[in-house]
């Protein structure tokens, strides 16, 4: 039999939750653990490996300045590294530091703000090192995690697509909430991938996959607006789990609230 | 000859078609919509309910006629039935590294459909469809060619059974009547059903096929008279009237092939969210993405088919890069596939007017009106 593939998994800034979609796939793990050696995988056992890693896969986002280093030192040690979630992907949620005056949110929370070092922005995993795939979501699906996973196994390309979330509405039969029911819905605007969880949930679409390729958001706003949609809910459900990420972060700016939101 | 029954014995007829072994799949309410859905009996159909449905927009409503066919095109086309939105193609599997492949075919083809209540357009849509998938009944139009025969499809349509319905009523969103495939319905049908209400709740059965008669075999009712075919007459003649749309086809499909570098393509797509909701709300849109995955093991592989659409990302990647990037080059696909090229590659239009793509875009884009804004000012005869 072939020399088992070296699997990592680390994390940045992030609250775990891609980390756990893996041991969410509860009839595969066993199945992976037997065709890949994993290295290193806190949320599931203590034992370390040294690298090169054949596929590391990173959650969380960089937010310090140590991240730098250790992110590099994960890129040198990996032969295909692959970012997980919306932190890793987009700076996540904590993205909205980004917009805010970090220094005074350390001064508010911690007794002692020199203690902490903390960067002014929480950027993605690729504005710092090349990355060779980007799994959206937030959290990731494990369904795709797991095609992600067995597409590097294999030496083949994922099959994950960048259609709307409308696509997979349309795939599933979910009728339209927006067009039936007037419900502002940011699936248009948003990458596939959680095959619509939410509209098929009776439940506007926040864009927690991050922008799909091609998408105009004025035209969309402008929508919502003729729907009577308040200003306010518009600029949530623009900035919320990619705010940082074009074209959410710009589109949402027109939306803002005249003083900052505390 | 067209049998007159009283429309109680609709629910006779979907007891006799369930009996025969079919699956039924119709009209019904769900999630606040006329949706396509499997379907059991008489108290499924939407009684007393139409629609109203507008650019981006679509309502339910309650009428006091007691119609069960009232309402215009439902939010889903009988497409998912005869291609579903993702299939199995095949799955292929080995034990051990170089060791024998096992193939096994992926879609099992077992069950008999039965569509109840096809409109005019989405009639006219399984037409269209025929012809794409390389089954067209009367081959006469250019793409029938047996080596392009789409297995799956074709095994669903052989044995399928159509209960077409006439429409009493258009919606806005409807032009049927400027694509020439509606209010009438000619052929294509196994049964053809028109309803009535005008003091009586009656309908006009016609057969169009041997099972057809077969089916009408069991239903009590009486031969029409002169002025029952009159009284059809004078309703389809109202549906006309009340469509809410229509298209100027006149050259239409060459007035369009001279558009390519119009300015109005980069107008629509400052609109345009690039969403594919049109095409997949389409009843004739056929694109699809083939998919290969092996499993974790890598020890088994599969194909998988799935819907895709001129307006994702991935369908125009050819080696080096995206054909169309840009929206507007998207868009321009999607409208000169079904006005225009359509023409060209299967003999006739892509649309058959049943306005889904106007009702269902997000932000209400309107075929009709871009295709009337795309040629306004070129010569109309040519
Ligand atoms: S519900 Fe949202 S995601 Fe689904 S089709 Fe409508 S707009 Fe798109
Ligand atoms: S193009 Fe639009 S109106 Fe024409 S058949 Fe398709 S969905 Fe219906
Ligand atoms: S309009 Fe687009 S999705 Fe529809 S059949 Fe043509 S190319 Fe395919
Ligand atoms: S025309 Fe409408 S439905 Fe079609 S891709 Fe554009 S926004 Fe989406």
């Amino acid at each position: 039999m072939a020399v088992k593939k070296k699997l990592a998994v680390f994390k940045f800034a992030s609250c775990d939750g891609c980390q756990l979609s893996i041991l969410d796939l509860e009839d595969e793990l066993l199945t992976l653990a037997q065709e890949i050696t994993i290295a290193n995988f806190a949320e599931a056992s203590r034992a370390v490996l040294d690298g090169p890693y054949d596929l590391t896969l990173i959650e969380g986002s960089i937010t310090t300045p140590h991240d730098f280093a250790r992110i590099r030192e994960l890129r040198d040690m990996s032969k295909f590294l692959v970012t997980i979630g919306a932190c890793a992907t987009a700076g996540g949620i904590q993205a909205l530091r980004n917009f805010a005056d970090v220094s005074e949110y350390t001064r508010l929370v911690y007794a002692r703000p020199d203690y902490v070092e903390t960067l002014h922005k929480s950027t993605p995993i690729a504005e710092h090192v090349p990355v060779d795939f980007e799994l959206r979501g937030c959290p990731v699906n494990k369904h795709q995690l797991l095609e992600v996973i067995s597409a590097f196994i294999a030496d083949r390309k994922p099959n994950i697509s960048s259609d709307s979330v409308c696509v997979e509405c349309k795939r599933r039969g979910t009728v339209c909430i927006m067009v039936a029911k007037g419900t502002p819905c940011l699936g248009p605007l948003t990458h596939s991938g959680c095959n619509a969880l939410c509209p098929t949930y009776d439940r506007g679409c926040f864009g927690c996959y991050g922008p799909q390729d091609n998408s105009s958001p004025a035209a969309l706003t402008q929508y919502w607006q003729e729907l009577g949609t308040d200003p306010q809910v518009m600029f949530r459900l623009l900035r919320n789990f990619n705010p940082a990420t074009e074209p959410f972060r710009s589109e949402s700016e027109k939306w803002a609230p005249k003083t900052p939101e505390q | 000859m067209s049998l007159r029954i009283e429309a109680a014995q609709l629910g006779h007829l979907l007891e006799v078609i369930r009996n025969a072994g079919y699956d039924l799949l119709g009209p019904t309410v769900r999630d606040g919509a006329i949706a396509i859905d499997r379907i059991s009996q008489l108290s499924d159909l939407p009684q007393g309910i139409t629609d109203e449905q507008e650019k981006g927009l679509y309502r339910l409503r309650t009428q006091a006629s007691p119609s069960y066919f009232g309402f215009s095109a439902p939010a889903q086309t009988f497409r998912r039935f005869l291609q579903p939105p993702t299939q199995t193609i095949f799955w292929a599997s080995r034990d051990t590294p170089g060791g024998p492949l096992r193939m096994r075919s992926g879609s099992n083809v077992d069950s008999k459909l039965a569509f109840i209540g096809v409109k005019a357009c989405d009639l006219a849509a399984i037409g269209v469809h025929d012809v794409v998938f390389g089954c067209d009944p009367n081959p006469q139009r250019p793409a029938a060619d047996p080596l392009i025969k789409d297995q799956l499809y074709g095994m669903r349509r052989e044995n399928l059974l159509i209960i077409a319905t006439e429409c009493g009523q258009a919606g806005s969103t409807c032009f049927c009547a400027s694509m020439n495939t509606g209010p009438e319905i000619e052929a294509g049908y196994d049964l053809r059903i028109t309803e009535f209400v005008d003091g009586e709740h009656w309908m006009l059965i016609d057969a169009g096929s041997e099972q057809g008669d077969t089916l009408l075999s069991h239903l009590a009712g009486r031969p029409a008279s002169e002025d029952d075919l009159t009284t059809r007459e004078q309703l389809l003649e109202r549906t006309r009237r009340s469509m809410g749309r229509s298209l100027d086809t006149r050259n239409l499909p060459q007035q369009l092939a001279r558009s390519f570098d119009s300015p109005a393509w980069e107008d629509i797509a400052e609109r345009c969210l690039s969403c594919a909701n049109c095409t997949l709300s389409c009843p004739t849109c056929f694109c699809t993405d083939i998919e290969d995955a092996t499993d974790i093991t890598g020890r088994t592989a599969i194909r998988t088919q799935r819907w895709d659409s001129c307006f994702n990302k991935e369908i125009s990647w050819l080696h080096g890069g995206q054909v169309r990037k840009s929206t507007a080059s998207r868009y321009r696909q999607w409208l000169t596939h079904k006005l225009s090229t359509w023409h060209d590659q299967f003999g006739s239009s892509g649309c058959v007017g049943c306005g889904r793509c106007i009702t269902w875009c997000p932000v209400g884009i309107d075929i009709t009106e871009e295709a009337a804004r795309l040629t306004a000012g070129t010569e109309a005869s040519s």
